[in-house]
């Protein structure tokens, strides 16, 4: 249900995209993005950046993909009243015209399961951004440290 | 007609949220809880424990006693809020300079299956060298927690491997061995050295 009507917005979407000149995913801007190095391969990765609309439209991610990671994926932990942290799969992300989504400690992430090769600080990985308009954006991600926690210090 | 299944979709997606809402309930308030539930943590001497440190050594609350604490639950393979709150910790061990080396800091893991000493000995070595990792038997780690009424639950992940839900505060107790208050994951974090300084203000107290 959820599916069906979601492929009709995106189908709008599409059809009113290729009217304007920037919108849809071709309005969207990353920015900072950083990921911290991994000890080995057996342990999930993780990636931050923003995701900017700079667009008229809603824009919704609805998936990622890398050569680094077999099941890259949009998570979000939260922390309840108590304090217990949890994570699970955060969906489809919408981002509302204008509006920046951040991906940072804490909150929604990259989560990058079943590394393919070890996360090595100093080097860094392309993930692409899959959105439902059918656009791509393509993102360079530096490799920080495992103690890093932002950006840039 | 666009602003039609707009709505149609938001619709769904609230009735989603919802449903998510109601699981929470469930598992936080409800029926689902645990049992210990924001409690005050015990007094390390009230607590009793068995684990080893990423150096093989036996250690329990009483390893504690005699310095200011600062613990935390967490897992090594936990991708986002470990190794945050472990940054986190090293650069406030940093912002106390040489004071950091009057507190014992350690990383309790929640997930002993995956997290034997010399996993937790490579793991802490990426941060500030106060941080001692902690683990040990599944019963042990659990009287830990009980102890310091934390909670942590092993949930199925999507590939068939699994994550750990749990406490992510870091508790601080004086050298007397006595909770003194909680940094919480989401408090400003400026808050934090502050809050440590107490901690060992209190240690000087019972000193003098
Ligand atoms: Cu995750």
């Amino acid at each position: 249900m959820k599916q069906m009507l979601f492929s009709v917005v995106a189908g709008l979407t599409l059809s009113l995209a290729t009217s304007a000149a920037h919108a849809g995913s071709d309005a969207v801007v990353v920015e900072d993005a950083w990921a911290r190095a991994s000890i080995g391969t057996s342990r999930p990765g993780a990636a931050y950046m923003e995701i900017r609309n700079t667009g008229d439209e809603t824009v919704t991610v609805t998936g990622l993909v890398t050569d680094l990671a077999k099941m890259p994926e949009i998570h979000r932990t939260s922390t309840d009243d108590r304090g217990v942290s949890s994570m699970a799969p955060a969906g489809e992300v919408e981002i509302a015209p204008e509006a920046t989504v951040a991906l940072e400690p804490g909150g929604l992430h990259a989560m990058l399961m079943q590394l393919q090769r070890p996360m090595k600080e100093g080097e860094s990985f392309s993930l692409t951004l899959l959105f439902s308009d059918g656009g791509e954006v393509r993102v360079e991600i530096p490799i920080r440290s495992i103690s890093a926690r932002g950006p840039e210090d | 007609m666009r602003r039609r299944k707009f709505l149609g979709y938001a619709g769904a997606v609230t009735a989603a949220g919802g449903l998510t809402l109601f699981a929470g309930w469930w598992r936080v308030d409800g029926p689902g809880a645990p049992a210990p539930s924001g409690a005050r943590p015990l007094p390390l001497t009230k607590m009793e424990f068995k684990l080893t440190d990423h150096e093989g050594r036996t250690v329990g609350p009483e390893t504690l006693i005699g310095k200011p604490t600062l613990a935390f639950f967490g897992f090594t393979f936990c991708p986002d809020v470990c190794p945050t709150t472990l940054s986190d910790i090293s650069g406030w061990l940093d912002a106390l300079g040489e004071d950091a080396e009057r507190l014992n800091v350690v990383f309790i893991t929640v997930d002993p299956e995956r997290d034997t000493a010399e996993i937790m000995e490579d793991y802490v070595a990426y941060f500030h060298p106060a941080i001692r990792g902690w683990t040990g038997p599944e019963n042990q780690i659990a009287r830990a927690a009980e102890g310091f009424r934390a909670t942590y639950e092993k949930v199925p992940a999507e590939n068939g491997g699994y994550t750990m839900n749990h406490t992510a505060s870091v508790f601080l107790f004086d050298a007397a061995g006595d909770f003194v208050s909680t940094i919480d994951y989401h408090e400003p974090r400026e808050f934090a050295v502050p809050k440590i300084r107490r901690a060992m203000k209190e240690e000087t107290k019972e000193a003098t």
